[in-house]
């Protein structure tokens, strides 16, 4: 089988066969099915991609090929990529939950003339734009429920082919050494996969990655991770996207370590906590919504559990991220933490499938500091990174001990990183960068600079000190001030958002002389400390208005502009005037998009005298909108809206440097 | 894929002959007559369904099939074996499955418990044995959960699988019976209106399933549904009974073209 280990491992057929002979016994991929945990040692894998390779030569599929991969995250679909990848054939994992339309555009613009499939969904979705795909012409699926009627020329199961690729195997040496022969063709700059991006801004754009590329990346990372092939992850991912492909698919083969596949994919949370992974990747949305979760059945329990809850969660809350950073801690909070952990944190961890997280990250939008520390303090190491698809994933990673919810961390090993003066446009060099995008020269000549650093589209700065990197927002939506200074105003919005009684902001400054936002209180937080305090309110107006409230969120603005003051390049850009806008922002009114993202353009034209009001002096203004009702019935609101004034603060820097 | 047991698959009626033959049956209650001097037939692998107006006697005809009733008048003929009385556990170890209008599941119970006990009538250890969970009963009971689990599978409710049924919303709790229904690996399965209730989506997935239990297992199925586009889909043939009648037999473009039907249940485009 294996020929030798020292030879160049550059491509992941090449690792795979290394896997099989230094830790063949070893469990690599693990699936629940009918309600039991099956396993598969790296050895029997290897031999099931083999076989299925063979039997995918048979049916005609040859070196450059590219096979479209679409479903869940079965242990069929990533054999399908690796025995793609043995003949030099080139995966595309398409997003399963793609409409047709979408799913027809990708599979015709990547040249796709097979398939992996997960089911007869994706088998119908496939047929119904089939004549917009003249290249497909072979389908193979996993789960075969509903299909048996269907005509089988160009249809085949994916245990079929590989039992068929096992027959021919078993024939004679000569179709085994035909096969290693494949696989030493393979050299490290092959192309390895072509990952769609998502497509929010027009079409999706193919991102070719290179074989070697994408494990020098995933080497780095894993070292900078002290990955090893006795971690253990749950592949929960969307297959196609690069944060799964990157971090399950390349860094799996890479350390060597186990990949577990969810029963289905409403189940895939209480698969991780009977899996319990090592190390653990979810966007800030999903950590909410657990808190949230955790939070609520909380308030259901008994008394004592409530109060020792409460109690212990403060005591983790004041001691437990030192105690995780290896800070000096008195012995007493020591001793106070360690029995939290025995009654509180170590049980809740393990309710929530994190009690042998070594490693865990979240990417992806900014996550709010009260967030990011809850799970810190309980003694899991969560940690920010940044990167993108164009990248190979990892531009940026907060190394242990070093990490901060407001900043993305330092470049990691191997990665430059430049920002663009004037633009304030992140741009990086990678190991595992991209080398275009498919059959889009035009494209990549914009997104790639001559010197060859990638555009991240992204603005930022380093951190004065520290050299972490801060993200700040969209570099298209940067602008300036009248005084020249840098204004993002997602960067205030966001820290504005973080705060529970605040829903929406919406950040003005470009061209003008200072900063000034628009607020909507959240009416769920608001309303329950109107409850708490016995303050009457008959609507979300009258609510909004209120002079108590509006202190809040003063306090609110004030504690920001404290914030942005100690950072030298956002002093400039404190909020100076501000109101709280009189009804929400609305998806049906055309202020926000159906992403809930706000339409800062349109928001600022349609309450134009709100506007003028900000920057006039003055300190109310009157506005009435036409808004529409959810039967679609137009109405009018009309309302006297208050200005206030925040308080600024001088410019002071955190290096303790005198500004 | 279920595994169909043997003693359902040695039985010599072929796909397309009659199943279940229905003559002549009359029911009544006191002075009411339910059902009065129906006549049909059921063919093995189809989808036959039995429509028609609210008090037709639809329900009261299946419960006539599976021995929940006896009719005063008439015979059933199953499998080739005629006989005027039956009675539900000689029905249900004869390979007849059914779900309930209104859900009857156990609403304490898990979903995979629930499902379990469409197992029961094929467990063949004692009770002694069963509570001693030992030996012949456990590798029993391994076998059984096994067939579960692929009912599981293919009703995809792996995620519910520990969840009381109480706590389910009503969509999945009709899944969760017509699992309980499959786990009993029936030959003739009747489902009294497997959708109602349910929204779009629901009955989009429920005649997924019903259509697949069909074409996988070759499953005989009898239904009881209001939604006539469903019906319409779903079925071969139609039976139309109406104050305890029939009406009209024949495929879904022959009853639907049917004056009778039109002016009795279906109604007239204004």
């Amino acid at each position: 089988m294996a020929q030798s280990a020292t030879e160049k491992l550059d491509t992941f057929p090449k690792l795979l066969r290394r896997n099989a002979a230094v830790r063949g016994s070893n469990t690599a991929f693990r699936h629940k099915d009918l309600g039991i945990w099956q396993s598969w040692t790296w050895a029997e894998v290897y031999e099931i991609v083999r076989a299925y390779a063979v039997g995918m030569k048979a049916l005609g599929l040859v070196r450059g090929d590219k096979v479209a991969i679409v479903g869940a995250n079965r242990p069929k679909l990533y054999w399908s990529m690796m025995a793609a990848q043995v003949l030099g054939a080139v995966p595309v994992p398409v997003y399963s939950d793609a409409i047709a339309d979408e799913l027809a555009y990708v599979l015709d613009h990547a040249e796709v003339r097979f398939a992996a499939v997960q089911d007869q969904e994706q088998v119908d979705k496939l047929l119904s734009v089939s004549e917009r795909v003249p290249r497909l012409k072979t389908m193979l699926y996993d789960w075969g429920r509903g299909l048996r009627d269907y005509d089988h020329t160009h249809l085949h199961p994916i245990e079929a082919v590989i039992a068929q690729g096992r027959a021919r195997l078993s024939e004679g040496p000569d179709v085994g050494a035909a096969l290693d022969a494949e696989i030493d063709g393979g050299t490290g700059d092959d192309l390895s996969i072509i990952l769609y991006t998502s497509g929010t801004t027009g079409r999706s754009k193919g991102v070719m990655l290179t074989a070697g590329r994408s494990i020098a990346a995933a080497t780095d990372t894993v070292a900078f991770d002290h990955l090893s092939d006795r971690d253990e992850v749950l592949a929960y991912l969307p297959l196609a996207w690069v944060g799964d492909h990157y971090l399950n698919f390349a860094q799996g083969l890479v350390a060597g370590f186990c990949t577990a596949c969810p029963e289905s994919a409403d189940t895939a949370q209480a698969d991780l906590k009977e899996i319990g992974p090592t190390f653990y990747f979810a966007p800030p949305r999903v950590f909410e919504n657990l808190l949230t979760r955790v939070m609520i059945r909380m308030e259901d329990a008994g008394s004592l559990k409530r109060r020792m809850f409460h109690h212990y969660i403060a005591v983790a809350k004041q001691w437990g991220e030192k105690i995780l950073n290896g800070q000096e801690v008195p012995l007493s909070a020591r001793l106070s933490y360690g029995l939290g952990n025995l009654l509180v944190y170590a049980p809740l961890k393990n309710a929530l499938g994190f009690s042998k997280v070594r490693t865990a990250y979240t990417a992806g939008e900014a996550i709010g500091p009260e967030l990011f520390s809850f799970y810190r303090s309980l003694g899991m190491n969560l940690k920010q990174l940044y990167g993108q698809t164009e990248a190979f994933l990892y531009v940026t990673a907060q190394p242990d001990g070093q990490i901060r919810a407001d900043t993305v961390g330092p470049a990691t090993p191997n990665v430059e990183i430049r920002i663009e003066d004037g633009t304030g446009e992140v741009l990086y060099k990678s190991p595992g960068q991209f080398i275009g995008y498919f059959k889009d020269a035009e494209k990549t000549a914009e997104t790639m600079t001559p010197d060859g650093f990638v555009r991240t589209g992204d603005a930022g700065f380093f951190e004065v000190g520290t050299g972490h990197l801060k993200i700040i927002d969209r570099a298209k939506d940067v602008s300036k001030l009248k005084s020249g200074d840098l204004f993002a105003p997602k960067y205030i919005e966001n820290r504005l958002k973080f705060y529970p009684n605040i829903k929406e902001v919406v950040a003005f400054g470009q061209g003008e002389e200072f900063v000034t936002v628009f607020i909507n209180i959240d009416l769920t937080a608001v309303g329950n400390w109107a409850e708490r305090n016995n303050v009457v309110y008959g609507s979300y107006q009258e609510l909004a208005g209120h002079p108590d409230v509006y202190s809040i969120i003063t306090a609110h603005v004030d504690a920001v502009n404290a914030q942005l003051a100690t950072e030298p390049a956002m002093a400039a850009a404190q909020i100076r005037r501000f109101l709280i806008l009189h009804k929400e922002l609305d998806a049906d009114d055309g202020e926000l998009t159906r992403t809930q993202k706000v339409r800062r353009g349109f928001v600022g034209e349609r309450y134009a005298p709100l506007v003028k009001a900000l920057y006039d002096g003055s300190s109310e203004a009157d506005i009435s909108t036409e808004v529409t009702f959810e039967d679609g019935r137009k109405g009018v609101i009309s309302a006297r809206v208050k200005v206030k004034d925040a308080t600024l603060f001088p410019a002071t820097s955190t290096t303790g440097k005198a500004a | 894929m279920l595994h169909v047991s043997p003693q359902s698959t040695s039985a010599a009626i072929a796909k397309g002959e009659v199943l279940l033959n229905v003559e002549n049956v009359s029911l009544r209650f006191g002075g009411v007559k339910a059902i009065s001097d129906v006549s049909f037939d059921i063919r093995k692998g189809e989808v036959r369904a039995i429509i028609g107006p609210n008090g037709a006697g639809k329900t009261s005809m299946l419960n006539c099939i599976n021995g929940f009733y006896f009719p005063q008048e008439g015979h059933i003929t199953y499998k080739g074996v005629r006989r005027q009385k039956v009675r539900p556990h000689e029905a249900a170890s004869s390979g007849i499955a059914r779900t309930f209008q209104n859900v009857a599941l156990f609403k304490g119970m898990s979903t995979l418990d629930n499902i379990m006990t469409g197992r029961l009538l094929k467990m063949k250890r004692g009770f002694l044995w069963q509570c001693l969970h030992w030996g012949p009963a456990q590798a029993e009971e391994i076998a059984h959960r096994e067939t579960v689990e692929r009912v599981i599978d293919f009703l995809e409710i792996q995620a519910i699988r520990k969840t009381p049924v109480g706590r389910l919303p009503y969509g999945l709790q009709k899944r969760v019976e017509l699992g309980r229904a499959l786990a009993a690996e029936p030959e003739l399965l009747l489902l009294d209106e497997p959708m109602a209730g349910m929204n779009l989506e629901e009955k989009e997935d429920m005649c997924r399933f019903i259509l697949d239990v069909n074409q996988q297992f070759g499953t005989t199925i009898a239904l009881i549904e209001h939604d006539m586009g469903v019906v319409m889909d779903l079925s071969d043939r139609v039976v139309v009974l109406e104050y305890g009648r029939k009406i009209a037999d024949g495929t879904p473009d022959v009853v639907k073209a049917d004056q009778k039907v039109i002016d009795a249940y279906l109604g007239v485009a204004h």
